[in-house]
């Protein structure tokens, strides 16, 4: 089976990731000579809806090193470019540790996370 | 502004042609690459990216497949002015000149109230066909301002680059979305709504410049009138407040916003 493509986000445009785990992400990706999508700006390429997007959305399982798996989400949903829930599994750089992120990207398996419904019942649901 | 361009799309190239790259020629190329605004793929087969950037070997470049495309050495004395060239031989967006700072809706969350388009002064939401909110003008939303996202009861607006849950997209816990009830309830107490304490504010420090004749005196009290009136409207960034429009056109505006929200919530025909 083949290992699911990598998208990796350095958000370059604000100081969200914490500067020594988005570089240490991207020299192990870099070193391990395995095949990835680096990004400049996530949030850029969203609200450019930028072709790549729908590009990777439509492109089969998919692993993505960038922010919290919501923001990622609709980042996706804003351009057009809706990610496949069942197939996409996002590590949040602004909260994990080097070794645990760049493990669960070279990982063959995907665990799928992004939210699928929402985790607090919004009140259009609740009444 | 506009945001109709693509980013720049480059491929690390290190096939036939071209000279293995080091680890670390090839970290701190994507590194540059990436301050660049570019979107990189580093990959065996670069596919249908046009601009391949490698090590070259002889002049291969010029031969075969990569004849076919805009070839870039890695050198770093030549890589960032051959980027750069290359962007705008293709047109590609230009790079650093807006900090992608704008709402992303959670439509999980979104009860299509209208609050947010109805809030915002600057043109940043619409309503698309089925008269659904949407974020429409990404680049007229003020850098740093989450003040939208504050007046949202769902917790449904997020701004990916803010510090803190749940506005950043972290998990939406009860007790946040509490809170956020309980702000909008807050900026209702304080006077209706927060454009009329703006109004107000703006209204006073203008009364009072125009009696003024120290120009810089005026600019510190109407910043310090501005600041007081940010620790009242949750975190709206002082310069924000600053390049808030005259009060007539506040009015304006926020009429017009109104009218909007109140069209795509009228029961449709
Ligand atoms: S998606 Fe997240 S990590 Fe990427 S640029 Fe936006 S805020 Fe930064
Ligand atoms: S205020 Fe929140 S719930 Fe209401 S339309 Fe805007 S995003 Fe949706």
């Amino acid at each position: 089976m083949a290992h699911p493509r990598i998208l990796y986000c350095h958000c370059q445009y604000a100081q969200v990731l914490p500067k020594e785990v988005k570089e240490e992400v991207l020299k192990k990706l870099c070193a391990s000579g395995v095949d990835f999508e680096a990004v400049a700006d996530l949030c850029e390429l969203s609200a450019r809806r930028d072709p790549l997007l729908k590009e990777l959305s439509e492109g089969g399982p998919l692993k993505i090193a960038a922010c919290f798996p919501r923001a990622v989400k609709w980042l996706f949903a804003a351009a057009g470019a809706p990610l496949d829930a069942s197939n996409t599994q996002v590590t949040n750089l602004r909260v994990e540790h080097v070794e645990p992120a760049f493990a669960a990207l070279l990982d063959p398996s995907l665990s799928p996370n992004l939210p699928a419904v929402a985790t607090t019942t919004p009140s259009h649901v609740a009444h | 502004m506009s945001l109709t361009e693509s980013t720049l799309r480059v491929a690390l190239y290190e096939g036939p042609g071209t000279r293995a790259l080091s680890q670390e020629t090839r970290f701190e190329t994507l590194k540059q690459l990436l301050s660049q605004g570019c979107s990189v793929r580093r990959a065996a087969d670069p596919g249908d990216v046009s601009v391949w950037i490698g090590d070259w070997a002889g002049d291969f470049e010029e031969q075969g497949e990569a004849a076919a495309h805009t070839c870039i050495s890695v050198a770093p004395e030549h890589l960032p002015e051959a980027v750069e060239a290359s962007r705008k031989s293709v047109a590609a967006a230009p790079a650093g000149q807006w900090k992608p700072w704008f709402p992303v809706i959670d439509y999980d969350r979104c009860t299509n109230c209208m609050q947010c388009l109805s809030f915002c002064l600057f043109g940043v939401y619409g309503v698309d066909g089925d008269r659904k909110l949407q974020v429409q003008n990404q680049d007229n939303c003020k850098t740093n301002c989450p003040a939208c996202s504050r007046v949202c009861p769902e917790a449904a607006i997020l701004f990916p680059k803010y510090k803190a849950g749940p506005i950043n997209g972290d998990v939406v816990s009860d007790a946040d979305l509490q809170r956020e009830k309980m702000k909008v309830d807050i900026s209702a107490l304080l006077g209706g709504d927060v454009y009329s304490l703006l109004r107000e504010r703006t209204a006073k420090a203008q009364s009072r410049f125009s009696k003024e004749r120290d120009a810089d005196k005026a600019l510190a009290e109407r910043q310090k009138c501005l600041t007081k009136l940010a620790a009242l409207s949750a975190d709206i960034p002082p310069e924000v407040l600053a390049s808030l429009p005259s009060p007539d056109e506040i009015a304006r505006r926020a009429a017009e916003a109104a009218a909007k929200a109140q069209a795509a919530l009228a029961p449709k025909d």
